[in-house]
């Protein structure tokens, strides 16, 4: 099955050009004979250019010209230009790119109604001679950040549009969320606006905050750079580094940010893609972890974040791994799931792990952890064969967990210290189509969605009895 | 007379594989421990239950092959296709791209009408090519959307075509604790609808085959396959060919309509447990003898306490003896952790057979009353032995092994439903709350029934 990302905006792109990468890398590793299977028909097309240009598609046979299945949109010229410059330009082709010369100027009504307006008919345009390409599309993804006006705003935009155009297919949404120490003021309204349509028109999101980017990135630093008992770490391993794909150019700062997320995706659709004991789809994901329609936020980790080099030093122990996913510091946004409450959890675990090794850790972790009352064995379960470039095995673990709240939380006291002094309001309520009611729904849905979470919390210490079963007369 | 296998979704199609696997490695095995024209008679029956003979070509698998995503099944035919020993046939298959992500409305409500043509033509090529049809075999799990929906979907498809012919479930029960968050929900649709279509259901328990690879066959890191294995050799032990008639002369020509008739005399009654020993790693056979005596008494303690392998058998359980007073205020007026039965099947395999005494598992007090115990046991044999152990035994058995299962998981099923949790996933295609009530009926309605033995 096919899955169609969508990068809207500066960030989106950053870390989409990173995703190209990496997914390239990865399945130039497992696909030795050049042959255009399955897996890479998940992501990548496979084009006839000999005659010069955009020729039919092969669907079978060696590998011709692979191009991405995506869609880059931006409302400023500069990511996208560069990525067309860069190493990566024979994997997208114009028909793919929308951009403008502007940009949004970090206003959420200038993304999302302004240019939303504009280039609706050229955005479904796209969508639909992409889809058509696609077998059988499952899934799109759309990577953006909350904080700005593109990404935020035309982002959310086509969120939308995806939910009118392709109401079957699924919409999984990774966000980045800005932090307290934002440089952009306006964020607390780009992001509550757009929470909303994130609440009522995506189907699972994975919320990113940029400190537990960059706490990670720390990590890996001080730990490549300790030069502990001489131990090095393999380089192509780094959850963060980009060695051994196409970029030869020194790496930008955001890069070993952006590169995490790329790996988030790549975990994410490696068991749609290759072959495993235990098969998780992107379906499958959104039916077990999304038990109420809007509850549909799921704190992400991936672990290890890299594998040592030196065959000397014994690897991690596997059950390590395990627990290292349910730490704080794994985690991709700032929470703590171990001490708040799970609705669910998935365990997607990648390279030479059985049943055995996965049952065994869930006993092991589970007195640890606090599930609700009725999903006490609130596990989903995947084992994909192939592991990720430069591992033997690797977790990601999403979790539905009410540790999201303290995030929507402090967007919401940063919205309102804005809010109730009207700050910067002009400039969004002068955009056609934008009205102080937006505002007032917007954050009322943010409201909601922390009542409903407040709500899950209260039952944690609950006295727990079991509803009466169904009598039955004899 | 044949029997079609139709494997239903991922988990289907990796237990389906082994089977035949399993089939072919002890029917070309030369640990048969019998005579040649003995040998020559198995492999017969053997190959027109469950292959047909193409010319110059291995036998080729009865099986239809059905998952709605195309990585399993691909894997399936190239691994089955290398082994050189059998085959699938390449047309027999039909697959979709989009999986049924877990969702049974998903595998029931859209999969199932929308591909029931493409299905059932090829399940009917594969019915024709049967000279006679002694009826199908299904394998699905119940946790997922595939095996579960669609597989519920199509049993009822197959008892509309085929009103004559025998349908036997093969069903995994998933683990406990997390393979699908929805598992409980699946089971519950899956068992209840099953349950209207099917002659009986034959229920492996991943719980136990794990714990029988980690203590029995001494397996460090169980993989599925090591799971799947398991399954396939005591699925195998049934299946295989045997002599159901005392003193019969030749191997019996209708499995399914004889297991159905010996094991299901009550259409309330259709939840079959199998037990099989001895079970040990391939290596340790050759320094392993069984006595059949010693066997069959682990067995039947087995039976009479339910247990789930032959270690850690509780033999204290003892079956009630007339005029043994308990107290009439007990519900069900037996000791408690007796397994009550309503008919048991014990199948033989290896030499000495023959002076086998079966007296022990005549007992009516393993039995509840309605049932003359003459009838409600019976025993099949045959001196050819099987995948390799000199003698092995499997128990079939309709009695309360499943209760406790059963129980659990409707109970956390409704825990969950008392929630409402996940429903919306369901009612988006097409099962609603009501349909989720009725399942909840039925199935409770069973656990009674077995409650009362």
């Amino acid at each position: 099955p096919a899955s169609l990302p969508f990068a809207v905006g500066q960030c989106g792109n950053q870390v989409g050009c990173r995703f190209w990468d990496l997914a390239l890398r990865e399945h130039a590793a497992v696909n030795k004979k050049g042959i255009y299977d399955e897996a890479l028909s998940s992501f990548f097309r496979n084009v006839d250019t000999r005659s010069g240009g955009d020729g039919p598609d092969i669907y079978k046979g060696k590998i011709c010209s692979l191009k991405a299945r995506a869609l880059l949109i931006d409302m400023e010229e500069g990511v996208v230009n560069e990525i067309l410059q860069g190493p990566l330009r024979d994997v997208f082709d114009s028909k793919q790119l929308i951009t403008d010369v502007s940009g949004s100027g970090n206003n959420w009504a200038v993304g999302h109604k302004l240019y939303g307006c504009q280039y609706q008919e050229n955005i479904v345009e796209m969508l639909r001679k992409t889809a058509e390409h696609c077998d059988c599309l499952q899934c799109f993804f759309i990577i953006h950040s909350m904080g700005g006006g593109t990404g935020s705003g035309l982002g959310t935009f086509v969120l939308n549009l995806l939910e009118d155009e392709f109401p079957e297919v699924y919409r999984f949404v990774t966000s980045v969320y800005p932090s307290g120490e934002d440089d952009v003021i306006t964020s607390p309204y780009n992001s509550v606006l757009a929470m909303r349509e994130l609440n009522e028109h995506a189907d699972c999101v994975l919320p990113i905050e940029n400190e537990s980017l960059f706490d990670i990135v720390n990590k890996i630093h001080q730990m490549t750079n300790s030069g502990k008992l001489g131990s090095t770490v393999k380089p192509n391993s780094l959850v963060t580094s980009s060695a051994g794909s196409t970029k030869t150019v020194q790496e930008k700062p955001f890069d070993a940010m952006n590169n995490i997320v790329a790996n988030l995706l790549l975990n994410l659709t490696s068991s749609a893609r290759f072959e495993g004991s235990l098969n998780m789809d992107l379906n499958e994901i959104s039916m077990n972890l999304v038990p109420f329609p809007r509850l549909h936020y799921l704190v992400s980790s991936l672990t290890p974040l890299y594998t040592l080099a030196d065959v000397n030093v014994p690897s991690r122990k596997l059950d390590q791994m395990f627990s290292d996913a349910f730490s704080r510091d794994h985690q991709l946004i700032q929470a703590d799931p171990k001490h708040s409450l799970y609705l669910a959890c998935a365990l997607l675990v990648r390279g030479n792990v059985q049943v055995s090794d996965l049952r065994r850790n869930i006993e092991r972790l589970k007195p640890s952890l606090h599930f609700i009352s009725w999903n006490q064995e609130g596990w989903k379960t995947g084992l994909c064969s192939v592991p990720p470039v430069g591992h033997s095995h690797s977790l990601l673990a999403l979790a539905n967990n009410t540790c999201v709240k303290p995030t929507f939380i402090e967007l919401k006291d940063r919205f309102m210290k804005l809010y109730k002094k009207k700050a910067h309001l002009h400039h969004y309520l002068h955009i056609d189509g934008m009205e102080q009611s937006c505002f007032a729904e917007a954050i009322s849905s943010l409201s909601d969605l922390i009542e409903e979470y407040n709500e899950l919390d209260a039952t944690k210490y609950g006295p727990g009895t079991d509803p009466p079963r169904l009598k039955i007369a004899v | 007379m044949s029997i079609v296998t139709v494997q239903l979704g991922q988990c289907g199609n990796q237990i389906g594989h082994e089977v035949f696997n399993a089939i072919c490695a002890d029917v070309h095995g030369t640990h048969g421990l019998c005579s040649k024209k003995e040998n020559e008679s198995y492999h017969d029956a053997c190959m027109e239950r469950f292959f047909r003979e193409e010319e110059s070509e291995v036998p080729v698998a009865r099986a239809v092959l059905v998952d709605m995503e195309p990585k399993v099944i691909s894997q399936t035919l190239s691994i089955a296709a290398r082994s050189g020993c059998w085959k699938y046939d390449d047309r027999s298959h039909f697959c979709q791209k989009q999986g049924s992500g877990n969702n049974w409305a998903n595998g029931y409500s859209v999969h199932g009408p929308r591909h029931k043509e493409a299905i059932m033509n090829l399940v009917q090529k594969e019915a024709e090519k049967c000279d006679r049809l002694s009826g199908f075999f299904t394998i699905m799990s119940m946790a997922g959307g595939t095996g579960s929906g669609l597989g519920a979907f199509v049993t009822r498809c197959l008892r509309d075509a085929f009103p004559t012919s025998f349908i036997l479930n093969h069903v995994i029960w998933p683990y406990g604790t997390g393979e699908v968050i929805v598992q409980n929900y699946n089971s519950v649709l899956t068992l209840s609808h099953l349950y209207q279509s099917s002659d009986a259901l034959l229920v492996h328990e991943n719980d136990v085959i794990h714990k029988i690879c980690a203590q029995l066959m001494n397996i460090k890191q169980i993989s599925f396959r090591d799971v799947n294995q398991v399954i396939a050799h005591q699925l195998g032990s049934v299946f295989q060919p045997s002599y159901t008639a005392e003193g019969g002369s030749c191997y019996s020509r209708n499995p399914l309509g004889d297991l159905m008739e010996t094991l299901v005399p009550h259409p309330e009654f259709k939840m079959l447990g199998l037990r099989n020993i001895p079970q040990m790693p391939e290596n340790s056979l050759a320094y392993s003898t069984f006595s059949w005596p010693g066997l069959l008494k682990h067995l039947r303690q087995m039976l009479i306490a339910n247990a789930k392998m032959e270690e850690g058998i509780d033999w204290q359980v003892r079956p009630p003896r007339p005029g043994f007073s308990i107290p009439s205020s007990h519900p069900t007026n037996k000791p408690l952790h007796f397994n009550t039965s309503i008919a048991n099947l014990v199948i033989l395999r290896g030499k000495d057979m023959h002076s086998v005494d079966l007296g022990s598992f005549r007992d009516p007090s393993l039995y509840t009353s309605w049932l003359n115990p003459q009838d409600a046991f019976n025993a099949w044999k045959t001196p050819r032995a099987f995948n390799k152990y000199e003698k092995s035994a499997s128990l079939v058995s309709n009695s309360q092994f499943l209760l406790k299962p059963l129980d659990n998981v409707v109970g956390k099923a409704w825990n969950m439903f008392a929630s409402k949790a996940y429903i919306h996933q369901y009612t988006r295609f097409g099962i609603e709350e009501e349909d989720f009530l009725d399942s909840f009926t039925a199935l409770e309605q069973v656990i009674s029934s077995y409650t009362l033995l």
